[in-house]
């Protein structure tokens, strides 16, 4: 009875006895959930356009940061930096299409999504290479302290990166319902053949595609870096990504959001009301079981697109 | 090293379907298993037999077991680190609850256990595919651990939180605590991946091989022929599991002798799925190249700086260890994405035909 109790009833008494703290977890939650987003992000847009599950995005974002501090060190002032660390991503995009993506063309996914994970390896040492592992602060201005609105606490880097989420979405939807280039990123993320057949250049898509999920992980790298100061552990968010994605579905961008909404909310609601009863710790694997889940019932996740099947 | 099957005639289905059908072959193999249990003790020293060879082995078992399910059933799993550490603290509270069992009866059986934990994270997987699989396997992995952490029965209430391999003989012979040789424990893993090994081959080539190679190319024309996908499906990801659960077991009581859960966390899970893809997915012998390329890598990144005089950093080593073993890996994948066992295959064609090419 007395677990029965806690699992079904304690934590929903919780919640309707104190509406300002479940308001807090929640915004907390929601919160959590837009920076996952901001991660899972750029896991779709490369596995949109060409089919690539890229497990490195969680070091690309690390990269981003570690490269964005270290220019900031040499006392290069913020807009400057910005701009380089863009040209570094960009020149990383070039890099990776050159060297490893051209000569795997055609093969099988696994082969693909395992030269990611070395491409993971080399990144996270030529990173801390080039700018050292010790623990950086990334300072961009934005302070991470607390204002009052209708009584429940909310963050201001919190807000910030919820914004700074929304504007990105907003511009990566109107790239690629509007531009040419994100009508050509679309078509091949439909079809490689067909888009090649009508003179859609492969290779540049691909560049392109790298090349904005570098900058979104630079976006990310930000926040994050804000938050928690930018080391190694920053590339391990990779890991927190993963269920956002699933449940959104790997080709939906809204799906993205969505997945991290849910996600990041479900999540702290179990860490604060359900953790105790487990002895805490369990946002290490919730996610993914709320993730699969959702699974069960929809296999190819929230948004992802319909699976058909022929033989 | 150059042979031909010239003159010998198979006669009958079962020299045919042997596995070894060349009798020159059968002859190499058995000579490098003898050499296998004879030269290391000999020769070997303790650092050689401690660090290089009995991780070898217990890598290859567990490379063996991923390589059941990932190549030769086609399911991505990232969960490999979970049903290793399964295995472990399995073995770990049976040997300490039944201390008069016999120690290889402790690991089949906990790879027994490690199978019933694979299936049940097996059980999305008649529902979900590819990717979106390994995803949900890396809740196996995140729980398992989580669990095996926060639950003190699963380390006898030890205050350290870790398990510790108790002694136990084979035979009169110590193989596992601290008292145990080195060349004990070699041998002893040494029959387990030999055994397990000969198996999981025979497995592969016979009907329930051949299901699961079927499930892989294709799951619905697979089923429409009559193959069952649920019966399938779990069925790998039991074996698989197994196999992975007596390597984790071997890890703690044959290597490390005590562990905490992080010697089991992710990073294993990918290492062991490395080992499965630069050896060769649905290979047999790739798992044991693979198992001896991942191995020794970093042993030969570690030491070859010093060899040549270049006194580095420790830090900087460590990132230029990185720096070269992701880079080998993507070289690896661009020169050969099926594998060394392919790169073998390739190269014993070509010796057939040295030095007439036509």
């Amino acid at each position: 009875m007395e677990i029965l109790y806690g699992v079904f009833v304690g934590p929903f008494r919780d919640m309707f006895t104190a509406p300002g703290f479940l308001a807090e977890v929640l915004i907390g939650g929601i919160a959590a959930g837009l920076m996952y987003s901001l991660v899972a992000l750029g896991f779709v847009l490369i596995f949109k356009a060409s089919g690539v599950f890229n497990f490195a995005q969680g070091v690309m974002v690390l990269f981003a940061a570690l490269t964005l501090v270290g220019l900031m060190e040499r006392g290069i002032p913020i807009p400057i930096a910005l701009v380089l660390t863009m040209l570094v991503m960009v020149a990383l995009a070039f890099a990776i299409e050159r060297i490893v993506l051209r000569p795997l063309v055609n093969q099988e996914q696994i082969i693909l999504f395992m030269a990611t994970i070395g491409l993971n390896f080399f990144l996270e040492g030529f990173g801390e290479l080039l700018w050292g592992s010790n623990v950086k602060k990334l300072d961009v201005g934005i302070p991470d302290s607390s204002f009052i609105v209708a009584g429940v606490q909310v963050n201001k880097l919190e807000m910030t990166a919820a914004i700074t989420a929304a504007v990105l979405v907003a511009i990566l939807a109107v790239f690629f319902q509007k531009t040419r280039m994100g009508r050509a990123l679309r078509a091949v993320a439909d079809d490689h053949e067909a888009a090649l057949s009508i003179g859609i250049p492969l290779k540049t898509i691909w560049v392109v595609v790298w090349s904005v999920a570098g900058i979104v992980a630079i976006v990310a790298g930000i926040m994050w870096g804000a938050k928690s100061g930018v080391q190694f552990s920053l590339s391990l968010i990779a890991f927190k990504a993963l269920p956002v994605l699933i449940l959104g579905g790997f080709t939906s961008v809204p799906g993205a959001i969505v997945g991290g909404l849910i996600i990041g909310v479900g999540e702290k609601l179990a860490e604060v009301y359900w953790g105790p009863l487990v002895g805490g710790a369990i946002e290490n694997w919730f996610a993914y079981m709320m993730a699969l889940a959702f699974l069960l019932f929809r296999p190819q996740g929230l948004f992802g697109e319909r699976i058909i099947e022929r033989v | 090293m150059i042979y031909r099957e010239a003159g010998q005639f198979k006669t009958t289905y079962a020299s045919d379907q042997a596995i070894f059908p060349i009798a020159q072959d059968r002859w190499v193999v058995l000579v490098l298993l003898l050499a296998a249990f004879v030269v290391p003790p000999l020769v070997a020293n303790e650092y050689w037999l401690q660090a290089v060879m009995i991780p070898f082995l217990i890598y290859a078992l567990a490379a063996i077991g991923l390589n059941l399910l990932t190549g030769y059933a086609g399911q991505l799993s990232l969960g490999t680190g979970g049903f290793m550490a399964a295995g472990a603290y399995s073995a770990f509270k049976i040997s300490t609850a039944f201390p008069g069992l016999n120690i290889l009866l402790v690991f089949v059986l906990s790879g027994v256990i490690a199978a019933l934990v694979g299936v049940v994270f097996g059980v999305p997987s008649l529902r979900i595919k590819g990717f979106y699989l390994a995803v949900a396997t890396l809740a196996a992995q995140f729980f398992l651990l989580w669990l095996f952490n926060k639950v003190a029965w699963f380390t006898n209430y030890a205050s350290s939180g870790t398990i510790t391999a108790p002694p136990r003989t084979v035979l009169g012979l110590m193989v596992t605590g601290p008292a145990a040789t080195a060349t004990a424990r070699y041998l002893t893993a040494l029959a387990l991946v030999v055994l397990f090994a000969a198996i999981a081959k025979n497995l592969v080539r016979g009907r329930v091989g051949r299901s699961w190679m079927a499930i892989r190319d294709r799951d619905i024309a697979a089923e429409i022929i009559g193959i069952r996908p649920l019966r399938t499906k779990l069925l790998a990801f039991a074996i698989s599991s197994f196999y992975c659960g007596v390597a984790g077991a071997e890890l703690v009581f044959l290597y490390l002798g005590s562990v905490e859960t992080l010697a089991f966390d992710i990073n294993l899970s990918f290492l062991v799925l490395f080992m499965v893809i630069i050896g060769g997915l649905g290979s047999i012998l790739g798992s044991f190249l693979g198992a001896g390329f991942i191995v020794l890598v970093p042993i030969f990144l570690t030491n070859a700086p010093e060899k040549i005089g270049l006194g580095l950093p420790v830090a900087l080593q460590k990132q230029i260890e990185l720096m070269v073993f992701g880079g080998l890996i993507l070289f690896f994948l661009i020169v050969e994405p099926h594998g060394l066992a392919r790169l073998w295959q390739i190269t014993k064609e070509k010796l057939r035909l040295w030095p007439f090419p036509h």
